[in-house]
């Protein structure tokens, strides 16, 4: 242990502690603004690059950054020194010489790291007017929009997309004033290997990286007479929506969400769980029939986007192992325009699906050619957890204070394993319990398998079925998937079943989420939540929801038949990896 | 995208299967750790191909198994690399202090005019390609020009005439 003098306290930490976990440990505030350590996730950005977290330590001539310089036994230092003070203030001043500042019409307006920085320093005048960036905005994707205006080098986006998620979009490029955090060659990110996992969009402190926006498009689809407005809400978003509107994380708010959907105009309101049970009819079956038909093995899930769109580009040579099933919100808008059209006596034509979605490589997803039907998109717009946030604020609906709502029937029954989705491990979960209970021959009681959760990275487990021990491996987070995809493409792991999320912790943790800053232990609560609705569905087996049965029954056959190939089935392609 | 890279005259426009990366490769295989060894990857690669294109960095990305983002950034970072094709005859004048104040700007302006290009050209016969350097460590030969590597010290303006002349006669021997 290593003592310390800090504001007149002594503090006792560990070697090789940097002055800011000393003062973190103490209660001490020191701001930052590039530094960000997520390091249950591996991303730990400690770069020193901003100079906002300068201390002063006695017997130095030199302010020392806080976050990056490792105390050493007998150190003085001092964190609110006027000078110190003023040099933090001086490091704001400079960052906004170059800076935008068109905060009030910013989509981070309120929600960004480098306003509350110029507040909390008491930034109150524009001092230094310097040379201005006018770097083009790269709207290239369906997903992300990049304003490197607005960038202040942190390169937090770089740990992220590089380290954690070893895609590597992006780097440092050019050079003195002309530094960008650029992509390869300069080129828009739609011709780049991103996955649109929106990792970078979580962890950007201010709107250089934000998703593009579809919400005009669905505020004009409702005021459209002629449109029904067909909105769904996936998992993630119950878990995470009610803290946009000031309630602690982890408190669900499934009926509040609904509620607000039907006042903000949607015509019918429905769960995209709905489809997570149906994912699972047709991913167990699959699963089934290549365990005991002799592969090829692993199945991989085929739920998240992102990941999809890694392996296109990454590993080509395993695509013939991923489920060949469509992601549920795919699975719906397939469903909406073809089985629930009919019901509901609608044109599909005039149908427009939404989906809300924890994520922003949904909106890259719902744009794929091969996921529309008679040149119908199956999704027609996704909006994130944040935007929807936003439109609920516009509307002025009172979130708070909204009763609590059910989804329309039709599509709107879940069973508990289509909730747990949302947390990573959750759809092998729910494979496990409707691949367990088929067997068998009769359903599970025990319903609970603990072992596929958790919040590491990168987990493996066995489930005992009858005879057969089925080998699991589960990763969140790009980079941990890289490992478990080359132990198979190496021969070196044996599973019979795999799931990947992109994001670490999986979907409560999307790009699209509510920002939670460098708190991880809101994304354990979110999970949490999540397994909470669970535990209280009636039904907990994808297979018993009556919704489900009824569907198949009236419509699609059976798991793995023409027409449910034809509507919930899809393939995936090579990408370059440039 | 190569395209925008390219000079505006298509000189540059050179096939893929032009660039022959046997010898690139063969060095970075003998590369006892790949890790760190970017840079003077790039270096072999722009002694071999007088430049450093999109296809020759993403190949190196492969072949090093780094991001291309990663070896653009370094590539753009350093003024030494060039992602633009030089002439046959690189001529560089240096800028740095000494040569500077030594009138090394009097000389850049008659190189222009001698080579009808300007300083970052390639002329059209793809002869010739004029670029300025910051001290290549020879301030007491001041000012300083070289050709390919061969240092002309103590240039004036009368003398760009013959610097230029005496390639093109070396050019004629050798065709």
């Amino acid at each position: 242990m290593i003592t310390v003098t800090l504001n007149n306290a002594v503090v006792e930490v560990e070697e090789g502690s940097t002055i800011l976990d000393a003062a973190r440990k103490s209660e001490v505030h020191i701001p930052t603004l590039c530094y960000l350590n997520l390091h249950d996730i591996g991303m730990v950005n400690q770069v020193g690059t901003c100079r906002v977290c300068v201390v002063e330590i006695d017997g130095r001539r030199n302010l020392a950054p806080a976050c990056s310089t490792v105390v050493t036994e007998g150190m003085v230092i001092r964190t609110n020194t006027p000078r110190s003070i003023m040099a933090r203030r001086k490091v704001v001043e400079l960052l906004l010489s170059n800076h935008p500042k068109d905060c009030l019409v910013c989509e981070r307006n309120r929600k960004c790291e480098l306003q509350s920085l110029a507040a909390d320093l008491n930034v109150r005048e524009n001092k230094y007017e310097g040379r201005k960036r006018q770097t083009p905005i790269d709207d290239s994707s369906r997903s992300l929009i990049r304003n490197l205006d607005k960038c202040v080098l942190c390169r937090r986006c770089e740990t992220m997309c590089n380290v954690v998620q070893t895609v590597g979009v992006y780097s440092t490029v050019h050079r003195g004033f002309e530094t960008i955090m650029g992509a390869a060659y300069d080129m828009p990110m739609s011709e780049t290997v991103c996955t649109f996992c929106g990792q970078c969009v979580s962890v950007c402190p201010t709107a250089a990286l934000t998703q593009v926006s579809d919400m005009s498009h669905v505020w004009q689809a409702i005021s459209d007479k002629e449109k029904v407005v067909i909105v769904q809400t996936a998992p993630a978003v119950r878990a995470a929506l009610g803290e946009e509107f000031g309630l602690p994380p982890g408190e669900r708010v499934t009926g509040k969400m609904v509620a607000a959907l039907r006042r903000i105009g949607c015509d019918h309101v429905y769960d995209t769980d709905f489809a997570a049970d149906l994912t699972i009819m047709e991913e167990a079956n699959e699963l089934i029939k290549r365990v005991t038909e002799g592969g090829p093995l692993p199945i991989l899930t085929s739920c998240c986007p992102a990941w999809v769109k890694f392996i296109e580009h990454q590993f080509p040579e395993l695509l013939d192992i991923p489920s060949s099933c469509k992601s549920p919100h795919e699975m719906f808008g397939a469903i909406a325009k073809t089985y629930l059209a009919k019901k509901l006596n609608v044109d599909p034509r005039k149908m427009v699906v939404v989906s809300i979605m924890p994520c922003v490589a949904k909106k890259y997803e719902a744009a794929r050619e091969e996921l529309a039907k008679d040149s119908l998109a199956n999704v027609d717009y996704v909006l994130s957890t944040r935007e929807l946030a936003s439109m609920i604020r516009e509307a002025g609906i009172r979130f708070v204070n909204l009763p609590d709502e059910d989804f329309d029937p039709i599509m709107g029954d879940s069973s508990g394993a289509g909730v747990i989705f949302g947390a990573t491990g959750g759809v092998i979960e729910a494979a496990v319990r409707t691949a367990a209970s088929w067997l068998t021959g009769e359903n599970i009681t025990d319903v609970d398998f603990t072992q596929l959760r958790g919040m590491k990275g990168l987990r493996e487990a066995t489930v005992k079925i009858g005879d057969l021990e089925l080998k699991i491996g589960i990763a969140s987070g790009l980079g941990n998937a890289r490992t478990l995809l080359e132990n198979i493409r190496d021969g070196k792991a044996d599973y019979h079943a795999i799931e990947i999320m992109a994001c670490p912790g999986g979907c409560v943790a999307g790009g699209g989420q509510p920002y939670y800053g460098n708190d991880r232990e809101i994304i354990k609560k979110r999970a949490e939540a999540i397994y909470a609705e669970d535990k209280g569905k009636p039904v907990r087996l994808s297979h018993e929801n009556e919704e489900i049965k009824k569907l198949y029954a009236e419509f699609l056959e059976k798991p793995g038949s023409h027409i449910a190939h034809e509507l919930l089935h899809t393939e995936f392609s090579k990408r370059e990896l440039v | 995208m190569l395209q925008t890279l390219q000079s505006a005259d298509g000189s540059n426009d050179r096939p893929t299967d032009e660039f022959d990366y046997a010898s690139l490769d063969r060095y970075i295989d003998s590369l006892t750790d790949k890790r760190g060894a970017l840079i003077p990857v790039l270096h072999k690669a722009q002694s071999l191909f007088g430049y450093l294109p999109v296809e020759v960095q993403s190949h190196i990305a492969l072949k090093l198994d780094i991001p291309s983002a990663k070896v653009f950034g370094v590539v753009t970072f350093y003024s030494f690399f060039t992602m633009k094709k030089k002439g046959e005859y690189k001529v560089d004048i240096c800028l740095g202090t000494a040569c500077f104040v030594r009138g090394a700007q009097k000389i850049a302006d008659a190189l222009c005019r001698e080579l009808n290009i300007k300083v970052g050209e390639v002329s059209e016969d793809g002869l010739f390609s004029l670029d300025a350097l910051r001290c290549v460590g020879a301030c007491g030969l001041a000012p300083v020009v070289s050709v390919n590597g061969k240092v002309y010290g103590r240039v004036t303006e009368d003398d760009v005439k013959s610097i230029v002349e005496e390639q093109m006669v070396k050019d004629g021997e050798r065709r």
